[in-house]
């Protein structure tokens, strides 16, 4: 006679389970996509332009942030870089530190850094007003500034 | 007749030499912190670090304590770390290791000492008995399960899990978190999760579908190379997560 064992061991906790599938798979997809669009933000920051690096200044930002490419270019760039970066943070607290308070305590403020970081950041792509420098008409058309 | 007596020579031959062990000691009784403890012994060419232990308890210092059952690398008590790798004491030839330097010997990592190279082994255990290390299956048959010989051999490198827990306790995420089901419950999981005759594939990929189950895992590889078995720990944990990803066994 079969001996039936209903629940031998009940599984554990099973609390947060599918973030941390999520959490994986989103630091594997976003760890590929920051791969691709990085070495596109530095191509075109730093080889492409004659300068290099010298030729970033308010006029190269604004020339590039009148584009709506550029700006969801870079507004993906950011929230992807943040967010990954933060997720890959908080694994590394996860695994080194062990009181709890002080793991939780660090999470916490990597979070709302992060937070505050892509709420500014996104403020600055999305609203970004390049007629606050005089000089705009010398590299925007004048259209874009009225008055 | 002349083969014996030239073996017996050779047994004869054997090198024999002097080293020094450095034995990390503790004695809940009296101490409140582990200590280190040097002895010299004369061990043999052929001797592993396991025969240089029991040197020490029989002849030095009845009172050091640690687990051997086999002695042959089968029964899996005697995981310990040796010269900061985790090994079996008795399949670390001391002839291999670096003589001229003293030999280090600790317990474990990241489970309680009870005494000397002693560890609490219940929480590794448990994460074993949390994955259910046993096949469940609902028919009730009258002969054997068949299985294909290709079917065997897609768990075939995770049967050979002794359970010495030398890879769990040399995984650093679960020396700082004690929760992580660790390398040998995972490898116990992949041995029935990817066995033809299981049903339950989706109830083991559904628990180490935990906070602290095989996302925990960073790859680092120590679960691998401490297998004293050779198990391809990392890739078995691979295997496993990529069947959560897709919820079923294949």
């Amino acid at each position: 006679m079969a001996v039936i064992i209903e629940q031998p061991n009940a599984p554990r906790s099973r609390k947060g389970a599918q973030w941390e599938k999520r959490a994986w798979i989103f630091m594997r997809v976003s760890g590929i996509i920051l791969v691709g669009m990085i070495i596109g933000h530095l191509m075109v920051n730093l080889v492409l332009p004659e300068r290099g690096v010298k030729s970033i200044d308010f006029a190269f930002v604004a020339g590039k942030w009148a584009s709506p490419f550029w700006q969801v270019y870079d507004g993906i760039l950011l929230w992807l870089a943040l967010i990954h970066g933060t997720n890959g943070m908080r694994t590394l607290v996860n695994d080194y530190t062990e009181r709890e308070w002080l793991r939780k305590a660090l999470n916490v403020t990597l979070w709302v850094v992060a937070a505050a970081l892509i709420v500014l950041g996104t403020l600055v792509i999305t609203t970004f007003d390049p007629c606050i420098d005089p000089n705009v008409h010398e590299y925007l058309p004048e259209l874009v500034c009225k008055g | 007749m002349s083969t014996a007596v030239e073996s017996t020579k050779e047994i004869a031959e054997v090198p024999s030499f002097n080293v020094t062990l450095f034995v990390r000691r503790f004695n809940p009784e009296t101490d409140t912190e582990p200590k280190w403890q040097d002895f010299d012994v004369q061990v043999y060419g052929t001797d592993r670090v396991l025969d240089a232990l029991h040197k020490i308890k029989w002849e030095i210092d009845g009172t050091l304590t640690f687990r051997r059952s086999c002695a042959h690398g089968v029964c899996g008590s005697d995981a310990m770390r040796i010269n900061g790798r985790n090994r079996l004491a008795c399949k670390t030839l001391i002839k291999d290791l670096d003589i001229t330097q003293p030999i280090y010997v600790e317990p474990i990592k990241g489970l309680n000492v009870e005494k000397d190279l002693v560890v609490d082994m219940n929480p590794f255990y448990q994460a074993y008995k949390d994955v259910k290390p046993f096949l469940m299956a609902s028919d009730n048959p009258e002969k054997e399960r068949l299985q294909s010989p290709e079917q065997r051999a897609r768990f075939d490198d995770t049967t050979k899990c002794i359970l010495c827990a030398a890879c769990t306790t040399s995984c650093p995420v679960f020396w700082t978190d004690n929760q992580y089901f660790g390398p040998a419950a995972i490898v116990n999981a992949h041995r029935f999760i990817f066995d033809s005759r299981d049903e339950a594939a989706e109830v083991r990929l559904e628990i180490l579908n935990d906070k602290e189950g095989v996302w925990r895992c960073r790859t680092t590889f120590n679960c691998t190379e401490a297998c004293p078995r050779g198990i391809e720990v990392t890739k078995a944990i691979a295997e496993v997560k990529q069947a959560v990803l897709r919820g079923k066994r294949s």
